[in-house]
């Protein structure tokens, strides 16, 4: 299992580009990290899954 | 006036408002921008969803200046790495810190803020740390490279003014970063009475997004600002501790 965004998924052995390709995120607001390391876009699709592994995806909200 | 800029890491600004985007339809972000006359906006970073297919940044103008904030950090580490994200998102280098472990009143945690200015100053962020008003910390933060010093006024979001009024004016009067005053300016004179003391400008949210109509206040806020700047710059005129002193000759009276 890899948890993104704090959620258990199962798609270990995937990129996260193939994994992104089945979201609805839009690719142009968003920021990526894997165990706590930022994985650049250029990446995304060179960047495979393990098990255990930990994904944040995050984008800007409003805020003071 | 029209020299009169401000300056933070290097950038330079007309307008000394600074707007929050929190709390309020992303639909009266455009308005409130143009009514505020803000050239900087602040944003947060969060989880993403795949549900909501608006963003933010759709809603904000061009040629605006990003400032996203840590909040949500409650250690330095958690804020260097919100600051980090904030900048992968691709929108500029400019940082607010704000680290806080105390979730009734918000306060800022002015010693990991140091610590988190200093990592990210080296990283080439613009790094503007959100404070306790405390001039050993200001000056700490100086030395850590940060770019503006952002006091607040009283606690975020109470709209209760400049509490901290003294303390405030001390790091006015001593220390050579920008003074932004952010948190807790409530009301358009109070954001005047700051800028009247050298504030160098005025972080404001929830005065806006608690205000009857948002785009009106927007533009109070800006002429309050304005106003207080100019006062600011003009010298205020001296305050008598005792006595009064008459503003009309005292000769030519019509008596004897």
């Amino acid at each position: 299992m890899v948890k993104v965004n704090g959620e258990p998924l199962d798609i270990a052995g995937k990129t996260i580009a193939e994994y992104l390709a089945t979201t609805n995120y839009d690719m142009k607001r968003i920021a990526t990290e894997l165990n706590g390391d930022i994985i650049p876009k250029a990446t995304y699709a060179d960047t495979v899954l393990k098990d255990g592994d930990s994904i944040e995806i995050v984008s800007f909200v409003g805020g003071g | 006036m029209n020299n009169d800029k401000l300056i933070i890491g290097g950038h330079e600004f007309n307008s000394r408002f600074i707007l929050g985007s929190g709390k309020y339809s992303m639909k009266l972000i455009e308005a409130a921008v143009k009514d505020a006359g803000a050239e900087i906006i602040t944003l947060a970073v969060r989880r993403a969803n795949t549900k909501e297919h608006e963003n933010i940044l759709d809603y904000i103008p061009e040629g605006i200046t990003l400032l996203p904030n840590t909040s949500g950090a409650r250690n330095a580490e958690e804020a260097v790495r919100i600051a980090r994200l904030a900048r992968e998102l691709g929108c500029g280098n400019f940082v607010k810190i704000e680290i806080m472990r105390d979730s009734k009143y918000l306060l800022p945690d002015n010693v990991e803020t140091i610590k988190a200015t200093e990592i990210l100053a080296n990283e080439g962020f613009v790094v503007m740390p959100y404070m306790y008003p405390d001039l050993n910390t200001a000056r700490d933060l100086v030395n850590a490279g940060a770019a503006s010093v952002m006091p607040l006024a009283s606690p975020i979001g109470s709209n209760k003014g400049l509490a901290t009024r003294e303390f405030i004016q001390i790091l006015i009067d001593e220390i050579d970063l920008p003074i932004i005053v952010d948190a807790g300016i409530g009301r358009p004179s109070q954001a005047c009475e700051a800028m009247e003391m050298g504030a160098a400008a005025i972080m404001a949210n929830t005065a806006l997004a608690t205000a009857g109509d948002l785009p009106m206040m927007a533009s109070a806020f800006k002429q309050a600002i304005e106003a207080g700047r100019k006062a600011y710059l003009s010298g205020l005129g001296r305050v008598l501790t005792r006595g009064a002193s008459a503003s009309d000759p005292l000769t030519g009276f019509l008596r004897d």
